[in-house]
């Protein structure tokens, strides 16, 4: 058969899981994301797995709880709603240090919103996806081939930091088809998981798998030696795509299906004579600061154009990183509605008049 | 094109991803170019997302009737049939089906089942052997069977719509020729087209266009 095949987003993501060494699926049914459970419903049984419609978005999350304090490989997968019920039990997996893959597919809000693809879960992906002093790292892909290839690093970051790795992607990824290569990715060292809870056979002392400290000077140490595994993180894990960014005057930062359509843009623009680039945070938390703050440096560079499917989550993020040194604005649409390369052009038009 | 005339109401059936709607949408354009008349119905009450009511503007330019679920492309995922859906019984149109992924998205038919018997009608099976779930022709095969038993209506022929998406080359539509042979060969139905973008020029090909809504 020929090496690559025609996939929805959904299913990339489903298929690297597997190919990942994921074999537990928890999962609850929610438009746009549910080819994935689908997917693992029909192929966790061919390799021994397990796929579970649980009774609710919160029951999969604890599910994923459990299996990864045995230290399995484990996903879960659901759209915007059905993230913030799972908030709860992400909190409590960051408090234990658990290793698992969180999928958004997200879809319009606030509420119930739409079904229809979105952005705005950003602020919820980057700053409060539980409560307490946490992280989680957030990958965006832009493409149904990154939704596999990123799928694999996910689980890989999961089990290298111990913590929860979620992939934002969004409905029109979820569901637009791509060709995609499951080819092998860049194989990365794996700490051995001696800290599971895979029965001690009365050999070692148990391990015991908690969130709870009751004294606070414990807690704070455990947080506080979190922070460095962060710092460790937004050191090493920083991934970025620049496009025609070289001698750029107007710089688009975009992620997601988002950059595909501002690459468009980007594309009418310079057609145009208009020296425009796409910067394209690849990993949203670590937010890549330290580049964008060097791309500020230049003296070409004019402003920066922050684009997204929602009223403007990251352009405080943008404006922190330069240290407000270049002038910042978003342009953006909402609630399900898709940017046009035309309106995203006009914009860049824009503000290459205002500077 | 005359290999699909045989009865005036066409479905279009399949696993999902397959490219019914494109190919659905492709056969209005060639017919309503032909200057037959004809409407297409989006009876995708399955999957919400890129459906032939993304085509509504492009096929009524041509002459074409088209019948959409109520909600298509709202925030309304209701599985709804369209009101005007019945009118296919009783026009003089070429109707296209074009109908949900899978035997989920065929079982809507079999409620109607007798009403398709009266009129006749010709149940096409699209195929892409690039696709995960179907590039064994054997897992190609139970779903046309599973389709055909949910929906209690019978395919008769075999659309070829093997591609890779942007990256289908000549080469790849050739390669797939042997994979719709083993499931015509199972189940006994003839491939009655395979298909291939206009600008990839296969000899013998049915000659299609991308008709999927681009966002980029």
């Amino acid at each position: 058969m020929a090496e690559k095949l025609l996939m929805k987003g959904n299913e990339a993501i489903a298929e690297a899981a597997i190919r990942s060494g994921c074999r537990f699926f928890f999962g609850y049914p929610i438009t746009p994301q549910t080819e994935i459970s689908e997917y693992m419903a029909k192929n966790m049984p061919k390799v021994n797995g397990l796929c579970l419609q649980a009774e609710s978005e919160v029951a999969a999350i604890n599910m994923v709880l459990g299996a990864s304090a045995a230290g399995a490989r484990v996903l879960t997968s659901s759209s915007s709603p059905g993230v913030s019920l799972k908030s709860e039990g992400i909190s409590y997996l960051v408090g234990s240090d658990l290793p698992c893959v969180i999928v958004n597919v997200q879809r319009g809000g606030p509420g119930l919103g739409g079904i229809q693809p979105a952005q705005s879960d950003y602020n919820q992906a980057t700053k409060g996806l539980g409560h307490g002093d946490q992280h989680i790292i957030v990958l965006a892909p832009a493409s149904v081939q990154e939704m596999a290839t990123l799928t694999g690093e996910a689980f890989d970051l999961a089990d290298i930091y111990r913590t929860p790795v979620m992939l934002l992607a969004d409905g029109a990824l979820g569901q637009m088809m791509e060709p995609v290569d499951f080819e092998e990715k860049p194989h990365r060292e794996i700490p051995p998981k001696d800290w599971a809870c895979t029965g001690h056979g009365g050999k070692r002392k148990p391990n015991i798998i908690n969130s709870l400290y009751i004294e606070p000077n414990d807690l704070e140490r455990t947080v506080v030696e979190r922070y460095k595994r962060y710092a460790l993180i937004e050191e090493k894990e920083v991934k970025y795509e620049e496009f025609l960014t070289d001698d750029a005057e107007i710089v688009v930062v975009a992620y997601g299906i988002t950059a595909r359509i501002v690459k468009t843009a980007v594309k009418a623009a310079r057609a145009k004579g208009i020296k425009a680039g796409l910067f394209r945070p690849i990993t949203l938390y670590p937010f890549p600061s330290k580049q964008l703050d060097a791309i500020a440096d230049r003296e070409h560079v004019k402003a920066f154009l922050s684009v997204e499917m929602n009223m403007g989550q990251m352009v405080n993020d943008i404006k922190v990183a330069i240290n407000c040194k270049k002038h910042v604005s978003h342009f953006g649409r909402t609630g399900g509605v898709i940017p046009t390369p035309d309106e995203i052009l006009e914009n860049i038009e824009k503000v290459g008049g205002a500077n | 094109m005359e290999q699909f005339l045989q009865n005036r109401i066409i479905i279009i059936a399949g696993h999902y991803g397959s490219g019914k709607t494109n190919i659905a949408v492709n056969l209005a354009v060639a017919l309503a170019k032909a200057g037959k008349k004809v409407c297409v119905t989006d009876l995708d009450i399955v999957n919400p997302y890129f459906r032939s009511a993304d085509n509504a503007p492009e096929l009524n330019a041509l002459g074409v009737r088209t019948i959409v679920p109520e909600f298509a492309n709202s925030n309304v995922d209701l599985p709804t049939l369209p009101k005007e859906y019945y009118s296919i019984f009783s026009t003089d149109e070429y109707s296209i089906v074009d109908v949900g992924g899978d035997a989920d998205g065929a079982t809507v038919l079999a409620v109607d089942c007798d009403k398709y018997e009266q009129c006749g009608y010709s149940m096409y099976y699209v195929y892409n052997c690039y696709r995960p779930m179907t590039k064994d022709p054997n897992d190609a095969y139970l779903l046309l069977k599973h389709i055909e038993a949910k929906s209690r209506l019978s395919f008769c022929g075999i659309i070829n719509n093997s591609n890779i998406g942007a990256e289908t080359t000549a080469k790849a539509v050739r390669a797939s020729l042997p994979f719709a042979e083993q499931v015509s060969r199972l189940s006994g139905l003839p491939i009655v087209a395979t298909t291939a973008l206009k600008s990839l020029a296969v000899e013998g090909a049915f000659p299609i266009e991308n008709k999927t809504k681009q966002l980029f």
